[in-house]
């Protein structure tokens, strides 16, 4: 091959390159990333919430009403699978994002309650429950900004000239995002007090 | 009319302020540069604790490998303790980027808040349920007597005994900056081959090919001397570029027939280097490419 046709090879991929043939998958992988890493938080919090559910039991098993509450809205998400694959469908993400706001509300329910219960407060594995699943609420949040940016970065490419023409043929689609409103009850993790008591206030 | 010219500017100027100002309104607190590992902005620490931090903090870095940093401010409203957290790891790259292993103690005396961010490298033994007992047992019972210094001190300690018991790899000298000489050398190579090339072209039309590259020759070996102060290392360097001068001086002088020259492309790769996140300079301390997930504590105090 001479030395001239390598050049237009050079040229014809760097051009295609251009025009989002790369970027496209690229983009798409790391949406895909993302959104594995905030399935990977909510799975984790599931994960926590039995043992939770236990503990908070052993001290206030009469809180019948907020532990049911929790327990039920987990089994909730359980029921929600949201695949990589299925992030392409609005209707789906809605509903993920519902059952896991859903879910946030119930635990926020459950950690009010436990402030009635000074033992509760005090025992040791129920506060290293509560700092794993106010952990696990902070990372959820993070990953979910981190998810939105890479969807805008992926949005922009598919939707903006000539990349948008590549994922016409290509058959890229613009992604849901999390909805803003949704957003802001979400990402605020339980507001979680490790504190004794509040101090006196100084007269 | 140049009058007319100014005041466009000057109410151009004076909307550009406008705008400027009403975004700063609602914009986030921005994070300071990293200078230190000891980074204190509301004064609390004496000159003498922050030395004494940033001692001890660097030399369980040396030891161990992994980064813990200290940033102290006033106030990270109106954004939360957790997203000033993440946004100061994002910047700051605590830790080295393969094993992730670095740590912030983050403390808001005003706000009365305070965060132990986790890169994710050390979330194995620093977990949420340790960083918080720190948190709630160390460090806030300290504060509420006041003594902010003996709080982060002994925050700071529980929290390299924690990291100690995290099989870490062994510390790497080359990215502690400042110090070692080899190490610079190897972050200084392309910046000593580009020179070669520069220099190669340059002598070789101003003096012809036979002077101009033993001249390049001379001084890349000079260089590299200075550089790695070490002569064997120079004598290489030398006559790697007096070949290298050599033959690029006769394959250009065989004309432009088959020779592609391409420098569009050559630029091309290079864009992907010198880009990447090593982390922020400054002050002989960066980040060494950590990353967190957001990973650690919060409380008050």
């Amino acid at each position: 091959m001479s030395a001239n046709k390598f050049g237009l090879l050079l040229v014809v991929s760097l051009l295609l390159g251009g025009c989002g043939v790369n970027t496209l998958p690229t983009q798409d992988e790391a949406v895909k990333a993302a959104w594995s890493d905030v399935l990977n938080h909510y799975k984790r919090r599931a994960d926590l919430i039995p043992a939770l559910v236990e503990t908070v039991k052993g001290f206030a098993a009469q809180e019948q009403k907020v532990l049911i509450g929790v327990t039920e809205a987990r089994a909730r998400t359980g029921s929600i699978q949201l695949t990589p694959e299925l992030l392409n469908d609005p209707v789906a993400m809605e509903k993920f994002q519902q059952v896991q706001g859903q879910l946030s509300q119930a635990l926020k329910s459950l950690f009010a309650v436990t402030e009635n219960y000074p033992e509760l407060k005090s025992d040791a594995n129920f506060r290293e429950l509560q700092a794993e699943i106010a952990g696990t609420e902070n990372r959820i949040a993070v990953a979910r900004n981190r998810y939105i940016d890479s969807v805008r970065v992926y949005n922009t490419t598919v939707r903006s000239f000539p990349t948008n023409l590549t994922a016409m043929v290509l058959k890229y689609k613009v992604k849901p995002n999390f909805s803003v409103e949704n957003e802001a009850s979400i990402s605020q993790p339980p507001n979680v007090s490790f504190e004794p008591a509040p101090a006196p206030v100084a007269k | 009319m140049i009058a007319g010219v100014h005041r466009t500017l000057l109410a151009c100027a004076a909307l550009l302020l406008l705008a400027t100002g009403t975004l700063q309104a609602q914009e986030l607190p921005a994070v300071p540069k990293l200078q230190g590992r000891a980074t204190d902005l509301t004064g609390t620490l004496t000159a003498g604790q922050q030395a004494e931090i940033e001692e001890k903090l660097e030399a369980f870095e040396q030891r161990k490998g992994a980064q813990i940093a200290l940033l102290v401010v006033d106030t990270v409203k109106p954004d939360s303790i957790e997203g000033y957290g993440i946004r100061v790891m994002d910047t700051w790259k605590l830790g080295r980027a393969l094993p992730d292993d670095g740590a912030l103690l983050l403390v808001a005396l005003q706000d009365r808040e305070l965060r132990i961010e986790v890169a994710d490298g050390l979330e194995g033994a620093l977990t949420d349920g340790i960083a918080n007992r720190i948190i709630v047992e160390t460090i806030t019972p300290l504060f509420r007597q006041g003594d902010i210094y003996s709080g982060i001190n002994a925050g700071l300690d529980q929290i390299i005994r924690v990291v100690d018991g995290e099989p870490l790899p062994e510390p790497d000298s080359r990215w502690q900056g400042g110090g070692a000489t080899g190490g610079n050398l190897g972050n200084l190579l392309p910046f000593v081959l580009f020179g070669v090339f520069a220099l190669a072209h340059v002598l070789r039309a101003a003096l012809g090919r036979g002077v101009g590259a033993v001249v390049t020759a001379g001084a890349t070996g000079g260089i590299v001397w200075v550089l790695s102060r070490f002569l064997p290392v120079a004598l290489v360097a030398g006559v790697a570029a007096l070949i290298y001068s050599l033959m690029a001086t006769s394959l250009r002088g065989r004309g432009g027939t088959g020779g592609w020259r391409g420098g569009g492309f050559g630029n091309g790769g290079f864009g992907g280097w010198g880009g990447g996140g090593r982390g922020s300079g400054g002050g002989g301390f960066r980040g060494g490419g950590g990353h967190s997930s957001g990973g650690g504590a919060s409380g008050r105090w």
